[in-house]
């Protein structure tokens, strides 16, 4: 039987809990705000990318290019995009249960986020390269990111690429995802950013596309941009989902800190009354018994 | 009059978005002037000034590199910096032109001589902007 005052210690550490609980909810959720707008904010340019990619990609039939190659082999890659930090719910445990699924001895895992490599490092898998990534994501991280795929790609250490992260789809939804980055294959599989569901349908114009220098210098400098961006915008989307799947976390965490307050506290109130009355019990026997 | 739906959209926001009469914008092998009814053209995009008529008044913006399509009726603008020339602030591009100068003086591999160049390129084109509308 606790005593009174060891509830009331407990309640106390509760309502500390409670409170970093309720800053962190706030934090994640003013950073979640930001981290979505910048998500949804690429998406055009990522339409429009899509567009263009899907025009020019009827014109130019007979363009290869290195990261197009096809290889028989079965030398895989994945980029694991993953968090820095923990307390972000079951965010990370849903990726890396995903990860497990790959071949251990035929995948090499390239990490954006500390909790990824963490990972790798555990269960001995092969870790290439690991990246960071800021809460707000730079163009030059997911450039690096990019061209260190592409270089292991085109140097012909790896035969696949795909790249692992969670999709960002509301507050309350993110998903687990995979979307294959390397070899490109036909033109028109090229999807810069993030395949949406609700995405309009491309279409082509069926116009022929002149191109300045040449097709090959444009597409050149095209394709590697394309997935430069496809990578940029999985960080947005990674982060956005990190943001709202730690705000959701946080708040499951305050709201149960807060339920268990009240029970604690009904409790202690019951024992303090239960106290006062076995007292007053006392004192009245006490009396009868000198009376 | 047959008139071009101008879109340019940088990874950050769609920038602009209108129909125009006109635009001059440069590419990688000179300034190219594109009028509705061009023929269809995928080009790459060097740093420097998109300048718009529509209805008789020109408008100018900054862009940096990128890539854009052409069609008859649209010309759309995918790049990684682009700002229209009333919200360049003068002083902070020429700031910025001299640091990144100051930055090229400095021993850099070559992914941050192509990051400074391309960030001196944005300062660069924003500067010209700004000083021809304010002439």
């Amino acid at each position: 039987m606790p005593s009174t005052r060891d509830i009331r210690r407990r309640i106390k550490s509760v309502k500390n809990t409670a409170q970093i609980t309720k800053a962190m909810q706030m934090v994640a959720s003013s950073k979640m705000r930001k981290a979505q707008l910048a998500a949804l904010a690429g998406r055009p340019y990522a339409t429009l990318m899509n567009s263009v990619l899907a025009n020019v990609a009827a014109d130019a039939v007979d363009f290869t290019h290195p990261l197009m190659a096809k290889r028989e082999g079965g030398k895989h890659c994945v980029v694991l995009v993953s968090t820095d930090k923990g307390l972000c719910g079951a965010l990370n445990s849903n990726l890396t249960r995903e990860a497990l699924k790959f071949d251990k001895d035929t995948t090499i895992f390239v990490c954006a986020g500390k909790k990824g490599a963490q990972f790798v490092a555990r269960n001995k898998r092969n870790l290439a390269a690991e990246f960071t990534y800021k809460d707000a994501p730079l163009f030059a991280e997911a450039r690096a990111i990019s061209k260190f795929v592409q270089e292991l790609f085109t140097k012909g250490e790896v035969d696949s690429v795909e790249v692992l992260y969670t999709n960002f789809i509301s507050t309350l939804v993110q998903k687990p995802e995979s979307q294959p980055l390397l070899p490109i294959g036909e033109l028109k599989g090229v999807q810069a950013g993030v395949p949406h569901g609700n995405a309009p349908a491309l279409e082509t114009s069926g116009l022929e596309f002149q191109f300045e220098p040449g097709a090959d210098q444009v597409l050149g400098a095209l394709l590697p941009h394309a997935l430069n961006f496809q990578i940029y915008q999985i960080l947005l989307e990674a982060k956005a989902s990190e943001q709202s799947s730690r705000m959701v976390a946080m708040k499951n965490a305050t709201d149960n800190a807060k339920q268990l307050i009240k029970d604690l506290t009904l409790e202690y109130n019951k024992l303090r009354q239960a106290n006062i009355t076995k007292e007053l019990l006392e004192i009245t026997t006490a009396q009868m018994a000198l009376g | 009059m047959a008139t071009l739906k101008l879109e340019i959209v940088t990874p950050d926001a769609k920038v602009y978005s209108e129909d125009v009469d006109m635009v001059t914008l440069p590419g990688v092998e000179g300034e190219m002037g594109i009028f509705p009814m061009h023929v269809p053209l995928l080009t790459q995009l060097a740093a420097g000034e998109v300048a718009v008529r529509k209805g008789g008044q020109e408008s100018f913006l900054a862009v940096g590199d990128g890539f854009v399509e052409i069609t008859g009726e649209s010309v759309s603008i995918l790049t990684d910096m682009a700002i229209k020339a009333e919200n360049i602030d003068e002083a902070k591009a020429e700031e910025a032109r001299k640091r990144a100068e100051a930055r090229l003086a400095e021993h850099l591999d070559d992914e941050e001589v192509a990051a400074v160049n391309a960030s001196l390129a944005h300062s660069l084109a924003q500067l010209k902007v700004k000083r021809r509308s304010s002439k």
